[in-house]
């Protein structure tokens, strides 16, 4: 029985070799390079994508586990014509400099903001328990699988601020 | 056409503040924002290459000695392996910095564990990787390779000696005096985007997209390698996923990919785990430095004595320049400057991130810190009341001096206390809290450069260079100087980056990129103005450029008649060089909670002021100095290389044992550009920026881990454990 993976609302055929990580099925399968391959160890979040609503690792899970899975990628996002709030706000604050680890972190941010929504608690959170407030040490500790080596966190952190306060 | 200039004297004309258009300096977001935030940013790996076959490294599991067999049959008989490759060309180290000959080839020698010896080929990354485990290996091991560095006997590197009066004199006689030693252990870069190379043939051109930092030495250093003329190879590097020192040179994956491209009639493409990147690239040297300060009752250095011993393996010319900025930043007649390098064969030592002060800085500035308590002064003050009047060792005067005015507005901004300080003044449940402040230096370099500047006939421009942006806002301010000196919005500028068949620039490295690229656009433009000012029968400094006009109303688009205008710009450091020490200067002020159970500390602001000539662009020059003060934060506390003592093999070669700052340990951060125009620095009046936000920092945060707890440590970094242990009770 094939096995497909919807990837940005498209279907796509699960690879033969089950050794492919969902990583490298996006970039060499697939063709959507924004996925970053910074470490293959999920030590760095450079190749964080958003599966059925939910920001993983994706070079931590095999390309075989995710028949029938949506995935969303970078591009998924937002294109050069039509960014999503936080690819403008990335380039308003300069939330990078080489860029190498920007998609993973615009991923992981999307995602973050809806498990703050969600009332998701963290290391950061005054209780365990009703609604998250958004700040900036909350957004530091949800974000901090995502390593940026040239240290644009001050700006990935002031792109986040002003997209979740625009949105809350 | 090619102008060249060649700068001799300082440049006191500023002709970027005469121009019209008004987008120098301006705060502009980057021109490839939109393609990184999108991903469709290309980078080394991620070309598109038909029937690319993929190769994955093999390398040493033994320290020291010779690759006798590679039983290749168990890795052959695997699906889709196609090729085990161990030819004498493939290389074994990293290029150094600006090298421009290959660096160590013949990979059957063994000289660190770790060392690349072979090459595996497959038709896919998991075909390739799998096989690699699979090769029979044998060895013949060279015992008793050398593993500490304090253990041989050192190499004095006799350029950077200094013996001027008598320190040691000075030391007894002095009213103050401090005699302290510091470590430091080895740091890696961990450029996000690991080293990656696509090559491909087409009869004996070779073309090779690689993530690279210095494109016009790294084609050198290829052909080389290959033994192959320049002409026939071309290098590509558009976007580049951070470098730090550690793309400076070709490195091991491009050579490969490129022998194996030609072996087999086809592309291969390379990339190497994170692992390698930390075991084969460059490692900065771990140090042990020895200050000796003194001054007289005021506080006046009379003695500065700065020692320090690094290593490196057998044969390379780098020693970590850790008294780069020792020999200029502060007085005292009586000096005494050494460095030793110790040979040993863990894996290569080479730039990182402010090769010397990224590691010398902070030593020099916590003992200041030490020295100001023995003096009872202020450290702020301290450092006000020794700033030399010309460099102390050659006289020579600085080009610009900004350190006093970003120590005084620093302190200002941050808030500094500047009455006694006694450590263990303020807790808050159980975090002590306290401030520290250090002093920042970073030698200025330039380089030769050359770049193309076409003005089209639809009157949009053209920049043409084999430089890179390594994320550093190279392709934002080569539009800005452009635009700004050619009277077009920076949009109207297309800057063309990253391609060996454009002129050759300086290569992004030792922060000289912005000031040199910059500063042959500059000289391209100043020749095209020329052109346009006579066509316009005016004085160039009369022509009046803004928004594709000039004042006088003639459309650049007239004026071209339908043709391009190109100029090529060849920019030279003359002997101004030698006529002035050049240096940017700055000051750190952090605040730092220390965890009085468990000895954690933690940076609860920062703030850096920087003085580096003109800002380009005030954006992506803040961003500069806020990863550099990132970095300076992952010094203080968390980032060590950890080698066995056994084998010299790099334990924590990874992203999970390496500890890189991450989100929550950066807090907040202030940055202030303490504007200035350094005339003998660039014609542009531009200095280096991106490395300065690290030159001390580090200090500062030790600094305050004093003031705050009362722990004086002296080995970075200052990691819960060394903190506690030196935590009065």
């Amino acid at each position: 029985m094939a096995q497909t993976i919807s990837v940005n609302g498209a279907p796509h055929s699960v690879p033969d070799d089950p050794r492919v990580t969902l990583l490298d099925f996006l970039r060499q399968d697939v063709g959507l390079t924004g996925t970053k391959k910074g470490c293959d160890h999920g030590q760095c979040g450079a190749c964080t994508v958003i599966v059925n609503g939910v920001r993983i690792n994706s070079c931590l899970t095999l390309a075989a586990m995710h028949d029938g899975d949506e995935v969303t990628t970078i591009e998924g996002l937002g294109t050069p014509d039509e960014p999503s709030a936080l690819q403008k706000a990335f380039v308003e604050h300069d939330g990078y400099q080489c860029g190498y680890c920007t998609p993973g972190q615009i991923c992981s941010a999307t995602a973050m903001l809806t498990e703050i929504a969600n009332g998701w608690p963290s290391d950061a959170s005054e209780t365990l328990e009703g609604a998250v407030e958004i700040s900036g040490e909350e957004i530091r500790e949800r974000m901090s699988g995502n390593l940026c080596r040239c240290g644009a966190y001050a700006n990935i952190v002031a792109a986040i601020r002003d997209v979740a306060e625009q949105s809350a | 056409m090619t102008v060249h200039f060649k700068q001799d004297k300082p440049d006191e004309s500023n002709r970027l503040d005469d121009m019209r258009q008004g987008v120098i300096g301006k705060a502009l977001p980057r021109v490839e924002g939109l393609a990184k935030v999108t991903g469709t940013a290309t980078y080394a790996a991620e070309y598109s290459i038909d029937n690319c076959a993929e190769g994955v490294l093999v390398t040493s599991t033994i320290t020291r000695g010779e690759v006798t067999s590679i039983d290749r049959d168990a890795a052959l008989a695997m699906p889709g392996v196609i090729a085990v490759i161990d030819d004498p060309r493939l290389t074994t180290r990293a290029a150094q910095g600006t090298a421009d000959e290959a660096p160590q080839q013949k990979p059957k020698t063994v000289c660190y564990w770790g060392q690349p010896i072979a090459l595996v080929v497959a038709e896919t990354f998991e075909q390739a990787r799998d096989a690699t485990k699979h090769l029979a290996i044998e060895y013949r091991v060279e015992e008793g390779a050398p593993l500490d560095p304090n253990t041989v006997e050192p190499e004095e590197q006799e350029d950077e000696t200094v013996h001027q009066g008598d320190l040691a004199h000075a030391m007894s006689e002095a009213t103050h005096s401090v005699d302290v030693t510091y470590t430091t252990r080895g740091h890696a870069s961990a450029a996000m985007e690991p080293h990656a190379a696509i090559a491909q043939w087409d009869g004996d051109k070779l073309t090779v997209y690689a993530s690279l930092q210095m494109l016009n030495y790294n084609i050198s250093e290829l052909a080389d390698a290959l033994d192959m003329e320049e002409g026939d190879i071309r290098l590509v590097s558009r976007f580049v996923g951070g470098g730090f020192g550690s793309k400076l040179g070709i490195s091991e994956e491009a050579v490969a990919a490129s022998i194996a491209a030609k072996e087999l009639g086809r592309p291969v493409r390379v990339v190497m785990s994170r692992q390698q990147v930390f075991q084969c690239i460059m490692r900065r040297s771990e140090t042990t430095q020895r200050l000796r300060l003194c001054t007289d009752a005021n506080g006046t250095l009379t003695g500065f004595g700065h020692e320090a011993l690094v290593s490196n393996l057998p044969g390379e010319e780098f020693a970590e320049p850790v008294l780069q900025s020792s020999h200029f930043l502060y007085g005292g007649e009586n000096r005494e400057l050494m460095l030793k390098v110790a040979r040993i064969h863990r894996m290569t030592a080479g730039s990182v991130r402010a090769p010397g002060e990224a590691v010398g800085m902070p030593a020099l500035e916590a003992a200041m810190d030490v020295l100001a308590e023995e003096v009872g002064i202020d450290p702020v003050e301290l450092r006000l009341k020794n700033i030399p009047e010309k460099n102390p060792e050659e006289g020579l005067p600085f080009s610009s001096h900004k350190l006093a005015e970003c120590l005084r507005q620093g302190a200002e901004a941050f808030g500094w206390d500047r009455g006694p300080r006694k450590p263990r003044q303020t807790r808050e449940g159980e975090w002590w809290v306290g401030t520290g402040m250090a002093s920042a230096a970073r030698v200025h370099n330039v380089s030769e450069a050359k770049a193309r500047v076409t003005l089209k006939p639809d009157g949009t421009a053209l920049v043409e260079t084999d430089m890179t942006d390594i994320g550093t806002g190279t392709y934002t301010i080569l539009s800005q100087i452009a635009g700004e000196m050619l009277g077009l919005s920076p949009d109207r500028v297309l800057v063309d980056l990253g391609d060996t068949r454009h002129p050759r620039g300086p290569g992004s490295g030792g922060s000289w990129g912005a000031a040199s690229i910059g500063s042959a656009v500059y000289v391209a433009c100043q020749a095209i103005r020329e052109e346009l000012a006579s066509r316009l029968d005016v004085e160039e400094a009369e022509l009046d450029l803004s928004d594709g006009k000039a004042g006088s109303g003639e459309s650049i688009v007239d004026l071209l008649d339908g043709k391009d205008l190109a100029r090529e710009g060849y920019y030279e450091p003359g002997d101004i060089a030698d006529d002035y020490t050049a240096s940017g200067f700055g000051a750190f002020f952090a605040q730092v909670r220390v965890n009085r159970f468990t000895g954690e500390a933690r940076v609860d602001r920062m703030l850096g002021a920087f003085g580096f000539g003109r800002v380009l662009n005030h954006k992506t020059a803040r961003s500069q100095c806020l990863g550099g003060i990132t970095w300076s934060i992952g010094v203080a506390l968390t980032e060590a290389l950890e080698f066995d003592p056994r084998d010299g093999h790099l334990v924590n070669p990874d992203l999970a044992e390496y500890h890189v700052p991450v989100h929550r340990d950066v807090p907040d951060l202030d940055v202030i550009m303490v504007e200035e125009r350094d005339p003998a620095a660039s014609p542009i009046q531009a200095k280096g920026i991106g490395e300065l936000g690290m030159c001390g920092g580090a200090a500062a945060i030790a600094n305050a881990i004093y003031n705050a707890s009362g722990a004086r440590v002296f080995d970075f970094p200052m990691t819960p454990d060394r903190v506690l242990a030196a935590m009065p009770d």
